[in-house]
Order: structure tokens, then sequence, then C-alpha cells
């Protein structure tokens, strides 16, 4: 099969942290991608400034697989310290390209490899004595030229990846193409290909196709969503969140003649004021959203709670990592679903929305300002750090199509034309009542906004029934929001029995597992969930199966955990839970070897 | 039937009846606050009425019910007053806060909304222990004070004027519950301030702090209240008629063109003078006295709304066209993210 040679693997970048080689990882995947073949890079790095290792994986897919490879093909190996784990990691057949002063001997020496060895630091030396401190940064750019000769990369397309990256910096450009050309010349000096691995230009898979990573998207769909307040505390992996949307507001935000800004943000002193401005600013009005991770929305149930009961908008961008605790803040997890569901003391249950792809944090993003208002309450976006970090190729972002939609707001005029209002009042049967803004000019427009016990007019009571009516509309509330929620995407043909369920960037697995279990003779209907609450589809979704594989990224099970509880209970054994959480991306293998082994039990067993 | 400068009756700026102690120094403060935002001739409207958990922060429902109310959680006013005012930077803010609630659970929120200089009135009504759970000790109880039971606070106290000048306020006050006459026109200087000015008001607890013992007693405030300046507040424009005899008196202008006359009772005291009225606070505080009047004041600071240069309308007013990015920008930004 020499077409599993060609397109179709996965490059592993060891370096170590802080070493600049992002830049170089960043070239040789768009050179890829500028070849119109689809490339999906994961970048696996450690919490830490400088020194620790770190690894960058190049998936390269004729398919257009996004998930991460399980196992690699092609190592360049450039740190000493994960020299012997590295090369016990590569597939058999695999290349590795390495510094030539690393020991192969051993464990190192595998019979089932082939090996090119580049004296980098050597070359730098000769090469960029004068440098200084850039030696490092141009070290990485040789692996470039080194790999670029090896896998056939036309050199002009590196050439192009190159100036696109550095855009208007000439000097920059032309020191790192001679780097590039210093790895290239000794490749073609001193090596002979004795390996498989080779990249050809394809077309028709990637036009239109841009890079981004989750965070950008998501922080560009606040600017076209029409936030207005961000409170954030600095947290990985959603500080580049923010940090882009600040780098968009003052693009895009300021006035160039005055100076004044359509846009507030304040980097709070904790989680606890980044939640607390944010309901602050919901109530006076504005569009206003935090971006954090787990440990932030530890803190930030109080004030979660607070935005449900009294009912304020508000949203909360939730890129996490993988907890609990500190847990490891640059490594992934669908780890605090069922947390932000139900995030707060008493019965609280949020909206949620779980983006799969790119385009869907920039949407998903835009789309909660609307449900936040409309909802009038805290809106979750759970992205994770592999969408919100890792550049994926996406078709271009599309100009939004609506109108904000600011919810059941009275303003004056409303009030002077209206007999009575109470701020609780469940007037459309629907559970969401009707507010009005502070600054709004009539005498009737004030109430008293409290989290503790409230009736329809927002009076205080301790009344049992009032307290049991307001929490029922509460519920009914947010039955309503079942049907406004992006709703599930099904992939379904008459047929199969079973499925898989899922949601987020567990998707990106599924679509390669499908594939695979599908030419291994099990064909699998499939939902993605996009939001919380349910829709009512998700159960007859289910009745329609015999078996439905509930797939996340968590050791316990969260989605299938809430499935339990909220799908009637005829169909709660028909799930089953296939859970990945070692940090890492969660691959197809991950999918298809447990949904293997439990499909063909039952058959072991018959013989 | 008498109205103010907008027109309204001082009926409007009523609220609800209290639902605190007979007694309650909390209770003279709402009643203190109706009069200032009366004749200050606040519109109801634009009054966002903030404020934690605890006694205290009940008090916001006894007053200008017209108004928006926003009662939140315990220690975390400052944060939500903050979102408020970034979203419509026309509200006049006032936040009540209590002693526990701002400087036991709430330090954190209270410097940083110091430190940002948050255009707002913000009041401590301090009674030194927490009422609704009890009477058990707050941080701002003094080191020898007792508890009803007789338990005796070990722990130093936090001073909340001090602190504040200490983080940078513009604008420091302190005062007692039973003192209108300094409280009121204080408060209207207050709201003409524009920075985070801050209100110490020792406002005794009559069930459980107002024993022998406790250092925040009717009885014990009253024999130890220094009184540094009594206070007229006169509003921008008008003319100052209230005569002084020269050399009595410190005008202090604040931004909007009105004025805060300060008229010493005893020695010449500078309330533009951070290092001395630090000095002032900490040699009260040996003395087991404390000194009320306007400790310090910075006129010249930069309030939030300025510092991020936020446009002049409310930013939850701002539509699609303000905020989101043009067609022709978006083209560009896809094909160069």
């Amino acid at each position: 099969m020499p077409a599993r040679f060609v397109n179709d693997f996965t490059v592993r970048v060891a370096t170590v942290n802080g070493s600049g080689s992002q830049s170089s990882n960043l070239v040789l995947t768009n050179a890829i991608a500028r070849l119109g073949i689809p490339v999906a890079p994961k970048n696996v790095f450690p919490s830490n400034i400088e020194g620790l290792p770190t690894w960058f994986d190049v998936r390269i897919s004729a398919l257009g697989y996004q998930c991460r490879a399980r196992d690699f093909d092609v190592l360049v190996a450039l740190n000493a310290a994960t020299w012997a784990q590295d090369v016990t990691g590569v597939k058999p057949g695999g290349a590795v390209v390495h510094e030539e002063s690393f020991p192969c001997k051993g464990d190192t020496l595998r019979e089932d490899l082939v090996y090119y060895a580049v004296p980098f630091a050597a070359l730098a030396k000769e090469h960029f004595a004068d440098k200084g401190d850039l030696r490092k940064y141009l070290m990485n750019m040789i692996y470039v030229g080194a790999l670029a000769q090896l896998l056939e990369i036309p050199m002009s397309t590196i050439e192009e990846s190159l100036r696109a990256q550095f855009r208007s910096k000439a000097a920059a450009v032309e020191l790192n193409m001679a780097a590039i050309r210093v790895g290239l010349e000794y490749a073609q000096e001193h090596f002979e290909k004795h390996d498989p691995w080779r990249v050809v230009p394809m077309s028709g898979k990637t036009d239109g196709l841009i890079f981004m990573e989750g965070n950008r998207a998501a922080a560009l769909g606040c600017v076209m969503g029409g936030c207005t307040v961000a409170a954030w505390y600095p947290i990985t992996p959603s500080s580049s969140l923010c940090e882009y949307f600040i780098q968009y507001c003052e693009r895009y935000r300021v006035n160039r003649e005055s100076g004044e800004r359509n846009v507030a943000i304040v980097q709070a002193e904790d989680e606890l004021a980044a939640a607390g401005i944010v309901f602050g600013a919901g109530w006076g009005g504005a569009r206003a959203m935090t971006s954090t991770s787990g440990p932030g929305i530890s803190l930030m149930a109080e004030y979660a709670g607070y935005g449900y009961f009294a009912e304020v908008p508000g949203v909360i961008f939730d890129v996490q990592r993988a907890g609990p605790s500190t847990g490891l803040p640059t490594r992934t997890m669908q780890g605090d679903v069922a947390f932000a569901y139900t995030l707060s003391h008493g019965d609280t249950k949020h909206i949620v929305l779980l983006p799969a792809t790119v385009r869907e944090a920039y949407e998903f993003a835009m789309e909660a300002f609307n449900l936040a208002d409309r909802f009038q309450t805290p809106v979750f976006v759970l992205s994770d750090l592999d969408l919100g970090m890792n550049s994926w190729q996406t078709p271009a972002l599309p100009y939004p199509d609506k109108p904000f939609d600011r919810g059941k707001v009275l303003a004056a005029d409303d009030l002077a034309s209206m007999k009575s209002w109470g701020r609780y009042r469940d007037v459309d049967k629907d559970g969401i009542p009707y507010r009005t803004l502070p600054g709004t000019k009539h005498p009737g427009a004030g109430f008293f906004t409290r989290g503790t016990g409230h009736d329809e007019e927002a009076r205080y009571s301790e009344m049992p029934e009032v307290w049991q009516r307001n929490l029922d509309r509460l519920t009914r509330k947010h039955d309503t929001a079942r049907t406004a929620v992006p709703a599930p995407v099904v992939e379904e043909r008459k047929g199969p029995k079973i499925a898989i369920l899922a949601y987020g960037t567990t998707h990106h697995a599924v679509v390669e597992a499908r594939d695979f279990l599908k030419d291994a003779g099990i064909e699998l209907n499939y939902m993605r969930v996009r939001a919380l609450p349910l829709s009512p589809e998700v159960a007859t979704f289910v009745q329609r199966h015999d078996r439905v594989y509930v797939v996340e990224q968590n050791r316990d099970g969260q989605l299938y955990g809430i499935l339990r509880t909220e799908l009637p209970t005829h169909l709660i054994g028909r799930l089953e839970s296939i859970r990945h959480y070692n940090g890492v991306p969660i691959d197809a293998h991950a999918i298809i070897d447990p949904l293997l082994e439990e499909e063909r039990a039952p058959a072991v067993v018959a013989e | 039937m008498t109205t103010n400068l907008v027109g309204l009756t001082r009926e409007v700026y009523k609220g609800l009846p209290t639902t605190l102690c007979a007694g309650c120094g909390h209770n003279s403060i709402t009643n203190h606050l109706i009069k200032a935002l009366y004749e200050y001739g606040v519109e109801p409207h634009k009054l966002a009425k903030m404020s934690g958990i605890g006694c205290s922060s009940k008090t916001p429902a006894y007053f200008v019910e017209q108004a928006h109310g926003f009662n939140g959680l315990h220690g975390r006013m400052p944060s939500a007053a903050t979102g408020a005012k970034l979203a419509n930077r026309e509200l006049l803010v006032l936040g009540i806060s209590g002693d526990g609630d701002t400087a036991s659970i709430g330090l954190g929120q209270y410097c940083h909304m110091i430190r940002r200089n948050l255009d707002c009135t913000y009041i401590v009504e301090n009674n030194g222990c927490y009422g609704l759970t009890k009477g058990q000790f707050s941080a701002t109880a003094d080191v020898g004070s007792t508890q009803k039971g007789g338990k005796v606070n070990e722990y130093a106290t936090i001073d909340i004027c001090g602190l504040a000048i200490e983080l940078g306020a513009t604008f420091v006050a302190r005062s007692f519950s039973g003192d209108g006459k300094q409280l009121v026109p204080l408060l209207q200087a207050a709201f003409s301030h524009r920075g985070t000015a801050i209100l110490d008001v020792i406002s005794p607890c009559v069930t459980f702090n107002d024993h022998a013992g406790s250092t925040k007693s009717y009885a014990y405030v009253k024999d130890h209240d220094v009184v540094l300046h009594t206070a007229d507040y006169i509003a921008g424009g008008r003319e100052i008629t209230v005569e002084y005899e020269p050399g009595t008196v410190r005008d202090v202008e604040l931004e909007d063109g009105s004025h805060v006359l300060l008229r010493k009772l005893t020695a010449d005291y500078d309330p533009t003078d951070g290092i001395g009225a630090l000095r002032t606070i900490h040699e009260s505080r040996a003395r087991g006295e404390f000194v009320t009047g306007l400790l310090f004041v910075d006129t010249k600071e930069r309030d939030l709304c300025e510092r991020e240069r936020l446009t002049r309308t409310p930013l939850a007013q701002l539509d699609e066209e303000a905020l989101r990015i043009g067609r022709d920008d978006w083209e560009r930004l896809m094909s160069s993210p």
C-alpha cells in the first residue's frame, strides 16, 4: 500500500520549551498546507516558561482527519532529555531525524527505523556564530530544511510559508531562510532517503481554508456578538481568548480621532471579581463576558448561582484543561461539563454550549450573548485546550447574518403604555420574565435585584409557595431553552442500530473512528450534542438505537451521567460510556478499541 | 408641596420600612442618605443602589424605592458595582457595605475597587460585629474590645480608612451614624467626587455591640468622637453665602465644580495630605479615639472610566453598527487573521 506513505502520516517534533521551536513548527505546517494537503497540528507543551520538553505533532491527512493521531511516523529529535522516550514512540518503519550527538545504541537503536543524523548544534555554531541568542531559534529552522528535503517539500513553498509568517520583516525572512538552506544542503549532501514518507501536492481539499485557534475565533465572536465589558484573570489555556479580544478591540473598537473606546476590559484581581464585573455589567445592560478555565469556574460558582437565580445575563468561556485541582494546566479535558451545568449550590441549571470546531467557537460565542440576554441567565461556552490553543484548518468565518437579540427588555415607552409590570412575572408562559435596565427613565422601572427569595414583583419573600413557584418557573425557563440552544447534529442512516453520541472536540476522533469501524463492518449512526439543556431530539435518537456509545474526554463520563439522569428510565440501559482522560486530545483508537471489544464480545461468548 | 432641584418630593427618596432592629445605627444612616439624595437632587432612575450581604446590605431597600437596586453577594459588591458603572457610566453608583462585608470576606474586592478608582460612593456601615449571625467579631473590632458575652478580641483591627489611603483612595471620610450634620454634606461631596469615595460610618449595633467593653457602642463613640471639622456642601454654580471667620475654613473644590467647606474645630487639618491623614488616624487610634471628617481627598486622579477612555455613550446602549467589525475589514481579516 504505497499510498499509505504519501500524505498520510504524522511528524513529531521534540524540542525544549522556550527554544523558539514554535516558529519553525508553523513554517513546516503552513508549507504542507500550501501544497493543498490537510494538516492538523497539535502542540503538546509543558506548564513551564523555559526548559521542559515540548512536542509538536503535525498530522498530515489526505482524508482531512483533524484529531490527534495516536502514533507518529517521523520524529524530529532535538531534545536530549526525551531522546530515548521519543525514539521508543516511533511507529515501526518510521524515520528519525536527530541531533547527531544523541547516542544511538541499545534501546535508541531500533532496527525498524531509519535514522538521519544532523549536527544541528554544530551547524548553527558554524553558520550563525555571530547571532547570539538567535542561534537556538535558527537551529530549529535548520530542521525545517532537512525535513523539507526528506519529505520532498519544495523550497519555494517553504519560502512562501516563511514570508507569510514573518509578513513584512524582510531581514527575519532572510535569516531564517538561510538557516533552512543550511538544513536542506546538509540533507542533500549527507542523506540517502531510505524511508517511504513524503508529501505530494493535492487539490480540492483545502481550498479557502485558513488556520485559526478556537480562542481567536471565540474572541472574534465576542467582538461580533457585541460584547462591551470583559473581565478576566489570566489562566492557561484561556488567556489568549481575552488577549485576542483585547487585540481586536484595540483595532476595531477605538475611535481613531478621539481615542474613545466602545469597550471596557478589566484584568480583575481574581475570578470571583471577574464574575462579579460580568454580572454587574449584565445587570447594567451591557453584554459582558469572562474567559477562564476549570480553577476559575470553581471561584465563579457563587456569582453563577446569583446570575441564575436573580436572572442576570453573562457569558462565561471555560477553556477546559485537565483537572481536578490545578491538574495539568497545559493539557486538555472535557472535565467541567457536569460542574458547569449545575455550577453553584442549591438547584441550579445553566445553559452550556459545546463547540467542536473553530467555526462553532466563533458562532457559539456570538450566540452565547443572544442566549444570555434572551434567557437572562449565565451562559457557559465550554471549549477546551485542544480547540482553544491549537491551530485548525477552517473555512473563513462568516459575517453575522442577524442582529443582536437583546431579549425581553422594557424601555420607558413600554412602561408608559403598561398598567403594571412585575420583574419575575411569567407573562408569556415560557418562564422568561421581562426586565428593565438601570437608567430607564420611568418611575416604575426600578426593582430590587437579589439573590434571596423573591416574588413575582421582586419583593423579598420567604413564603413556601412563592419560593417553589419561582423555582418551578426557572425550570420552565430552562425547558424553553432546550429548543433555543444549538440543536444536535445528527448523521443517521436507517439500518444501523448502534450509535455514537459525543460533543465538543471529541467529534474529530469520532469522524475517523466511524470510518475505520465502517471498514471493519460496524456502521454507526452519530449524534453530536452541541448544548445543554438537552434537546428533546436526544431521547428520540437514543430510542431509535439499541446501543448508544457516549464518548467523552473525562474519567467519570460526565455527559453520560447527565443523560442517565435526564433521559426516560427505559432508555438508560441503552447507553454505554467510552472515556479518554490522559490529558492529550482523544484519538480515534480511544474509541475504536473499546467499541470493538464491546461489540465483538458476544460473538466470542457464542463460540 | 416642596420639591428639590429635579422637581421631586422628599417622599420619592424614601423606601420600604426598615426590617432592622429599632435603634440600629444603620437606620439613622438611611435617613441621612434620604436627606442627602433629596437635597442633592439625584434622579432616581440614574441611581444604582449596590450592596453585598449583611444587615448593612439590606438598607438599599429602605431608600429611593424607584431606583434600581442590586443586593449581590457577600463581599462581592465592588465587582458588581464596577460592572454596572462600566455598562452605564451615567449611573450614580452608591454602594452600601458593612465591616464584615468589606474588611473580612470582601477585603480583596474593596482594595481593588480603590486601586481602580471606580467612580462610586462606598459606605461602610461599621459596627465591628456580625449582626445577622448573632454578634461575632468582625475585622474592624478594636483590640481589647469585648463581645456581649465577654469574649475579648485579640486580633489587630483593620482600619478601613487607613487602608484606603494607603491604597491610593481619592476620597476618604469617617463619620458617625448619629452625626447627620456632618454626614449629610460628606455624602453629597462623595456623590460629586469623581472616583471612589469611601465613607466609613461608625454605626452601633444595638443588639450585639452596644455594651460596656465595646468600642463601637453609642456611649463609647459619643465619648471618643474627635470631630476634625464640620462640613458644608455647596452645589456647583451656587454662590457660597455662608460666612466664616477668615482662616477658619478649608475650601475643597470637587470635580463637578461643587465645594465642600470644612470648618476647623481645633487644629487645622489638611485633607490633601495623605501622610498627615495616616498619622492622624494612627495617633487617634492609639488614644482610643476616632477622628471624623473628610480625612483625605484627591481630585486630580482619573477614575476607571477615564483611564479606560470609555466613550460617553453608555456601553449598554451601543448597537451592532458601533460594535461589529465592518464588512470590508472583516473580509481583510479573514484573508489574514
